[in-house]
C-alpha cells in the first residue's frame, strides 16, 4: 500500500476583522419606519383617489390636471406629492426613534394591501353608477 | 426599417427601463439574500453594500422613470379621442379595443388595472432604496430588516411585472403607432 507521505503546509489567515463601528453601532428604525409609512400611505391614496374617481363623475373631473393622461394625472400626482409629504413630515418626527419597525411594517401591509384593493378594477369598478 | 417617435418612446418605456427594472430584480434579490456577515469578510461586505446601494437607488430611478414616461407620454396616445365618425380606429388603441368585443376586457381589466397599479411600485422601490443606502454595511447585521427590504424588493418586482405583462400584451392587442 502506498502511502502519500507528502506534507501539505496549509496557511490558515485570520478572517478580516470587522470595523468595531460596522457592528457595533445600531441605527435607529426610526427613518426606514418613516418611508415605509409614506409608501403605505401613498399606496392607498392612490387606490383611494382610483375609487372615489369612479364612483364621483364630479371627482373624476377635479382630477384632470392634463387632458392628455385624463384622470389618472391627478390620481397619480396627488397619491405622489402624498407619498413626499408623508415621508418629510414622518422622517422629521421619527428619524431619533427606534423599535418602530414592526408597527410600521404591520401598517405599511395593511394601506398598501387596501391600496392594491383600490386599484383592482373589479373592486373600483363595483362603485361606478349604474 | 425604422420607428415612429411614438413606438420609440413606448419602447423605451417598456423594453427598456420597464424590462431593465424587471431583470435587474434578480441580481438585486441575490445580493440580499446573500448579505450575511457568515457567509462574507468584512470586504466581502463593503463590495455587495456598494453594489447593492447602486443597484437600488438606479432601480428606484427606473422605476420613477417608467411610470412617469409611460403616464404622461405614452399614455395619452393610447387614450387618444378619434375624429367624430372616425371607422378605422388603429391609432386610436383604447377606442380599437373597446370597439371590439372580444377585446374590449385588455382595456376595462387590463389597462385599468396596468395603468394605476404600476405607481405602486415606485414607492415600494424607493423604500428598499432608501433602506439599503440608510443601513448600508450595517445591513449585513440587522437580519429583520435586510428581510424586510427583501419582501418590498418581491413586492415591487411582482406589481412592476403585472403592469409590464399587461403592457405588453395590451400593445399587442392595440399598438401605439
Amino acid at each position: 500500500m502506498v502511502v502519500n507521505t507528502e506534507r501539505v503546509d496549509i496557511a490558515v489567515t485570520e478572517r478580516d476583522v470587522l470595523d468595531r463601528d460596522e457592528v457595533m453601532v445600531a441605527k435607529p428604525d426610526g427613518p426606514l419606519a418613516a418611508v415605509l409609512l409614506a409608501a403605505g400611505i401613498g399606496s392607498f391614496a392612490l387606490g383611494l383617489f382610483t375609487t372615489l374617481a369612479e364612483a364621483s363623475s364630479g371627482f373624476r373631473d377635479r382630477l384632470v390636471l392634463n387632458a392628455g393622461v385624463g384622470p389618472l394625472s391627478g390620481k397619480t400626482v396627488w397619491a405622489t406629492v402624498i407619498f413626499v409629504v408623508a415621508w418629510t413630515v414622518l422622517h422629521a418626527q421619527l428619524r431619533h426613534r427606534d423599535a418602530l419597525l414592526r408597527s410600521a411594517t404591520i401598517a405599511f401591509v395593511i394601506l398598501t394591501l387596501l391600496g392594491l384593493l383600490g386599484t383592482f378594477p373589479i373592486f373600483f369598478q363595483a362603485f361606478a353608477p349604474e | 426599417m425604422q420607428l415612429t417617435n411614438r413606438e420609440l418612446w413606448t419602447l423605451i418605456h417598456g423594453m427598456g427601463l420597464g424590462a431593465l427594472f424587471l431583470l435587474a430584480f434578480a441580481g438585486g434579490l441575490a445580493g440580499f439574500y446573500s448579505l450575511r456577515p457568515e457567509w462574507l469578510t468584512s470586504a466581502g461586505i463593503r463590495e455587495r453594500i456598494a453594489r447593492l446601494d447602486i443597484g437600488t437607488v438606479v432601480m428606484a430611478i427606473v422605476a420613477w422613470l417608467t411610470v412617469i414616461t409611460g403616464t404622461w407620454i405614452v399614455y395619452p396616445w393610447y387614450r387618444a379621442r378619434p375624429p367624430e365618425g372616425a371607422t378605422e380606429l388603429e391609432e386610436y388603441p383604447r377606442y380599437f379595443l373597446l370597439a371590439n368585443e372580444h377585446l374590449a376586457e385588455w382595456h376595462h381589466f387590463g389597462m385599468e388595472w396596468k395603468e394605476h397599479i404600476a405607481w405602486i411600485a415606485p414607492y415600494l422601490a424607493t423604500v428598499v432604496a432608501f433602506g439599503a443606502v440608510y443601513y448600508g454595511r450595517r445591513l449585513a447585521y440587522e437580519p429583520a430588516v435586510r428581510r424586510l427590504l427583501m419582501w418590498v424588493f418581491i413586492a415591487a418586482f411582482v406589481i412592476a411585472g403585472i403592469a409590464g405583462l399587461f403592457g405588453a400584451l395590451i400593445t399587442k392587442a392595440a399598438p401605439i403607432l
